[in-house]
C-alpha cells in the first residue's frame, strides 16, 4: 500500500519538537522544570537538589501520584471523583479495625480491604451511570457519607477517633503479616531512604499509559469522555468503562491507604479529607481537560511532582509553610493557561 | 409482510412497529422490510420520524410495540453493541465520531484491532493507522493525517470516514442516516455510489433521506414515511423520479404552492 504509508504532501512536516509540543502533558512538564529551578535555587539548606531532598520530594509525589494518575484517567473519561481523598482515611481505618477488632491477619484484611474500595468504587460508577447525575454530585454526596461514617465507626469501635496498634499484637508481640506488608507498601530503600511507594507510583504510571495508549480499553476511556453517545452509538459499553474508571479511582485511594497505615501503624478517622482536591489540581496541571475527552496518565504524575516538590521547596526555602496553598493555586491557574495556550499556539488551527 | 417477493427472508423487517416517548408518540404502526441485497429508501421529511426509526434498526431503542425481525427471526436489541454483532453497522446523523480523537482511533473505536492475549492484549497501532488511511483511500476519501483529531476534519470529511468505519465493518446491513445532507455535490455523488456499491457487493442498505433525487438514483425500494406513520411504499419498477418526488412533498401541495408561486410571477 504505497498510498496509505507515503507521506502526504499537504502535510507539512511537524518537526520533532513541534510533535513534542503537542503531547497534553508538555506545558507541565517544563512548569516541573521551572518550578524544580526555582526551588533548587531558593533552597536554604542545600539539600532539595541532593538525592535526601529528591528522595523527601518524590515521598510526597508519590502518595499523591499513585491517585492522580487514577483521577487524570477518570477525568479523561468525563468524571470527577471527590470521594478519592476521603478514601484513603476509609480504607486505612476498614484494614486497621479488621486486624485490631476483629483479628483478622494482616494479608486477608488488606485484600478485604481492595475488595471494599472496588465496591466503594463501584456504587460511585453506578450510581452515576443509572441516575444520570453529575459525577460531582454523586461523590460528594459519597465524600461526605464515608466522612460521617469514618468518624461514627471509628468511635463506635474504639471510643477514640483512631485505629492504632497496627504493628503489635494487644500482648505486645508483633502482629504476624505486619512485616511483610509494610516490607511491600511501606518500606525504605537505598541510602537516601526512597520511599517503596515511589516505585509503585512510577510502575503505575508505566501501567496506565500504557492501558490509556496501547489498548482497547484505553480507546474507549478518551472516546466515552469525548463524546459519550457517540461512543454508545458504535458499540463502546459506556457504563462498564466509566464504572471500572471510578473502581480504578477508589482502589487507588486504597493503595494509599494501606501505605499510610502501614507507614504510621495507626490511622486517624479524618485521613485523607481535603487531599482531592490536589488530585483534581495534579491531573489538571497535567494537561487533562477537566471536560473529558482530553489528556494523559503522565501527566497526572507530572502535576503531583511540582505539588511534592512545592511542599518540600517550601519547607527547605524556610518560607511558612502556610503559603503553600497559596503556591498551589498559583501553580493550578498559571499551569491551565499556559497548558491552553500551548495548545493553541503548536495546534495550529485545531481546536 | 416481512417476506420479499423472493423466499428469501428480508434482512430487517419491522412489523407493525410503535415507539412512545411518554405520551409523544413518534412512530406507530409501521411495517417494512430491507430485501437482502438491495437499497431500501426511507423518505421523510423534518419531523417524519426518520431518526426514531434509524434508532430503532440499529438498536439505540427498543420499540413500544411491534416486532422486529433479522433474517426472519424476531430480534429485540437491547443495546447498539448488540446489532452491531449481528453485523447491522449505523451511520448516524450526528455522526458517530469523538471530535477530540485522532482519526484512525475514531475509526477503529468499538472494534479495534488487538493482538496478544490478556492482560497483555495491546492495541495494533502502527497496522490501525495504516490500515485506516488505505481504507479511506479506497473509497476515495484522501485524509491527510490519520493522526488529526476527527474534529479538524470537514463535516464531508468526517461524514465520509463515518460512512466508510460503517462499510468496512458492516458486514450484512448497512444503515445510513441522511449520510449525503452535509455534502456538496461532488462527494455526495461519491457517497452514493459507494452506497450502490456496497448493495451490489452484497449488503443490504438503509438509506434514509429526505432527497427524493438521491433516494431515485440508487434506490430498489422506497418507504414513505410521515408524521410517524408509513405512507407509501414503491419499488423502483412502478415508480418514476418524478412521482416520488411529489409524493414526498406533498403532492397536492405543491400543485398548490406551484400555482400560487406561478399566480403572483
Amino acid at each position: 500500500m504505497s498510498t496509505a504509508t507515503a507521506v502526504d504532501e499537504r502535510v507539512s512536516k511537524a518537526s520533532p519538537l513541534t510533535r513534542l509540543m503537542r503531547r497534553p502533558e508538555i506545558g507541565a512538564l517544563m512548569g516541573a522544570l521551572v518550578v524544580y529551578i526555582f526551588f533548587a535555587v531558593a533552597d536554604q539548606t542545600g539539600t532539595f537538589f541532593s538525592l535526601d531532598g529528591t528522595a523527601r520530594w518524590t515521598d510526597v509525589a508519590s502518595t499523591y501520584g499513585i491517585i492522580a494518575i487514577a483521577v487524570a484517567l477518570l477525568m479523561i473519561g468525563g468524571e470527577f471523583d471527590l470521594s478519592s481523598g476521603v478514601m484513603i482515611g476509609s480504607s486505612g481505618l476498614f484494614a486497621g479495625l479488621l486486624m485490631t477488632e476483629y483479628n483478622i491477619g494482616v494479608w486477608p484484611s488488606i485484600f478485604l480491604t481492595f475488595l471494599f474500595a472496588a465496591a466503594i468504587g463501584f456504587t460511585n460508577g453506578w450510581l452515576v451511570v443509572t441516575t444520570g447525575l453529575p459525577s460531582f454530585i454523586v461523590t460528594l454526596a459519597m465524600f461526605f457519607s464515608l466522612r460521617g461514617i469514618n468518624l461514627g465507626v471509628t468511635k463506635l469501635l474504639t471510643d477514640t477517633v483512631r485505629v492504632a496498634g497496627i504493628a503489635e499484637l494487644p500482648d505486645g508481640s508483633p502482629r504476624p503479616g505486619y512485616e511483610s506488608a509494610k516490607a511491600v507498601f511501606a518500606s525504605d530503600f537505598s541510602a537516601y531512604s526512597f520511599r517503596i511507594a515511589v516505585v509503585w507510583w512510577l510502575v503505575l504510571t508505566v501501567l496506565a499509559t500504557l492501558v490509556l495508549t496501547r489498548t482497547r480499553f484505553g480507546n474507549w476511556i478518551f472516546a466515552v469522555g469525548g463524546d459519550s453517545n457517540a461512543a454508545r452509538n458504535v458499540g463502546v459499553p459506556v457504563r462498564r468503562t466509566k464504572i471500572m474508571l471510578f473502581m480504578y479511582v477508589s482502589m487507588s485511594s486504597c493503595l494509599v491507604g494501606i501505605i499510610s497505615l502501614m507507614r504510621l501503624k495507626s490511622m486517624q478517622a479524618g485521613q485523607g479529607v481535603t487531599q482531592e482536591f490536589i488530585f483534581i489540581i495534579a491531573a489538571v496541571v497535567g494537561g487533562c481537560l477537566l471536560t473529558g475527552g482530553y489528556g494523559s496518565a503522565i501527566g497526572g504524575t507530572i502535576g503531583a511532582a511540582i505539588i511534592g516538590m512545592a511542599f518540600i521547596g517550601i519547607a527547605y526555602a524556610q518560607w511558612n509553610t502556610d503559603w503553600t496553598w497559596l503556591f498551589l493555586g498559583l501553580i493550578l491557574f498559571v499551569a491551565v493557561l499556559t497548558n491552553s495556550l500551548i495548545r493553541r499556539r503548536f495546534q495550529g488551527a485545531r481546536k | 409482510m416481512t417476506e420479499t417477493s423472493s423466499h428469501e427472508p428480508a434482512a430487517l423487517a419491522l412489523e407493525n412497529v410503535g415507539k412512545r416517548f411518554g405520551s409523544v408518540i413518534a412512530l406507530s404502526d409501521v411495517s417494512m422490510s430491507v430485501p437482502k441485497n438491495q437499497v431500501t429508501c426511507v423518505l421523510g421529511d423534518n419531523g417524519a420520524g426518520k431518526s426514531t426509526l434509524i434508532k430503532i434498526l440499529s438498536g439505540v431503542h427498543t420499540p413500544s410495540d411491534g416486532q422486529m425481525y433479522v433474517n426472519g427471526e424476531p430480534t429485540t436489541f437491547g443495546s447498539p453493541r448488540e446489532a452491531l454483532d449481528m453485523g447491522i453497522a449505523t451511520v448516524f446523523q450526528d455522526l458517530a465520531t469523538v471530535p477530540l480523537m485522532a482519526v484512525w482511533r475514531n475509526f477503529y473505536l468499538g472494534n479495534e484491532p488487538t493482538r496478544g492475549f490478556w492482560p497483555f492484549k495491546g492495541l495494533r497501532t502502527k497496522y490501525a493507522k495504516e490500515s485506516c488511511k488505505a481504507e479511506l483511500a479506497e473509497m476515495g476519501i484522501d485524509i491527510r493525517d490519520t493522526e488529526q483529531p476527527v474534529g479538524t476534519l470537514s463535516g464531508g470529511e468526517r461524514q465520509a470516514v463515518s460512512i466508510a468505519r460503517a462499510v468496512h465493518f458492516g458486514a450484512n446491513v448497512l444503515i445510513l442516516d441522511e449520510p449525503t445532507s452535509a455534502l456538496g455535490v461532488k462527494q455526495s455523488g461519491v457517497v452514493l455510489k459507494h452506497i450502490r456499491n456496497a448493495a451490489d457487493a452484497g449488503v443490504s442498505v438503509v438509506f434514509i433521506t429526505h432527497n427524493p433525487h438521491h433516494a431515485y438514483l440508487v434506490g430498489d425500494n422506497f418507504y414513505l414515511l410521515n408524521r410517524g406513520q408509513m405512507m407509501a411504499e414503491y419499488t423502483k419498477e412502478n415508480v418514476s423520479r418524478e412521482e416520488l418526488v411529489k409524493a414526498m412533498a406533498g403532492g397536492a401541495e405543491l400543485d398548490a404552492l406551484a400555482h400560487e408561486l406561478g399566480a403572483k410571477g
